[in-house]
């Protein structure tokens, strides 16, 4: 029997599919059984993200309504043969499925699978609450700004109201030069404000864009920075003891220089 | 601007402090779920009802509202740094 976990965030545009994409292939790498579940109806993206658009022939609502089988639905993922998507639709709206119908969803999917990962949409609506319905576990991104912290405290307070107790945090796009230089809030500020258990931190990383450009997640590039932090994170899901990654940058020589001269920042 | 004030001596707080401040007070009034009108009538009332029994400098008087963690969200550690995943 497998682990539903729903990725969510509250704010828009923090990573919550990008994050859904490579914790799968991740997982899937290892060698789980993994299914992805787009709930942003009307606006789906984790299907390009994971580079499947072309295949997509049934999709969320088709399944939740009964006009396919759920296996017609799933799309196989090009590079592991145990991961699958299951797409969000795309001329519908997220009433177009119910609490109900997701949570059978959901039953039925953890039978067949060890990891049933859900792509939540932004926001605290209907499309969050269907995509809430069926997990049992929580995973809250931010990035290390105002507007999403707030919106990740207020997510985290609605989950627990929804019996999703102790969500875990990743923390998505962190800069450490920034950070350095105090321009930026740092993990331990992030986990003081919001008062839950870290899941890993994420290093802004301009593979991802490059990898989303090509429809392959940051994890299959073994020198993708980003994609370290993820398998990490993926391991972590898993239950293995991991490390945080470092996120102190490698010196420069004008740096080496400035110190052997004795400026010091 | 930074070289500058810096020669000055000023002490301008770092970018990320001032986040963390504006957060704290925003997410106040976020988790506890009051509008900033209602907490100022409370403050009035507040300072009325002390002001009957002394006398105090209303301008001088500063309030704050402050929550606890495990009381706005049930079942939520109180000190979460003991049950970090690093």
């Amino acid at each position: 029997m497998g682990e539903v976990i729903v990725i969510t965030s509250g704010k828009g545009g923090v990573g919550k599919t990008t994050t859904t994409a490579n914790i799968g292939t991740a997982l899937a790498s290892m060698g789980y059984k993994v299914v992805l579940l787009d709930t942003d109806i009307g606006l789906r993206n984790l299907d390009v993200v994971m580079g499947l658009e072309n295949r997509i022939v049934y999709d969320l609502v088709d399944a939740a309504n009964g006009h396919c089988r759920l296996k017609q639905a799933l799309i196989r993922d090009k590079r592991f043969e145990h991961l699958v998507l299951l797409p969000a639709a795309q001329t519908k709206d997220k009433t177009a499925v119910t609490v109900d119908q997701m949570k059978k969803l959901c039953r039925e999917l953890k039978e067949e699978f060890d990891y049933v990962l859900i792509d939540c949409p932004a926001g605290i609506e209907q499309g969050f609450r269907n995509a809430i319905a069926g997990a049992e576990k929580a995973v809250v991104v931010t990035t290390p700004e105002v507007a999403a912290v707030r919106d990740a405290d207020r997510i985290i307070g609605l989950l627990e109201a929804s019996e999703l107790k102790n969500p875990r945090l990743i923390i998505n796009r962190i800069r450490p030069v920034m950070v350095k230089k105090g321009d930026m809030m740092d993990i331990n500020d992030m986990i003081d404000i919001l008062a839950i258990d870290l899941l890993g931190v994420v290093p802004e990383d301009e593979s991802i864009v490059v990898s989303t450009n090509r429809g392959e997640p940051a994890v299959l590039d073994a020198n993708s920075w980003a994609g370290r932090a993820y398998r990490n994170i993926a391991r972590r899901i898993a239950g293995e003891h991991v490390p945080l990654i470092s996120l102190e940058l490698e010196e420069t020589l004008f740096g080496k220089l400035k110190k052997l001269l004795g400026f010091r920042s | 601007m930074d070289l500058f004030s810096k020669l000055m001596g000023k002490d301008v707080p770092s970018s990320k402090n001032v986040a963390k401040e504006r957060l704290r007070l925003v997410l106040v009034h976020d988790r506890s779920n009051v509008s900033p009108q209602l907490l100022e009538c409370l403050k009035e009332d507040m300072l009325k009802v002390i002001a009957n029994y002394m006398e105090i400098d209303k301008n001088g008087t500063e309030v704050s509202l402050n929550t606890r963690r495990e009381i706005c969200r049930p079942g939520s550690p109180t000190s979460p740094s003991s049950r970090f995943i690093v």
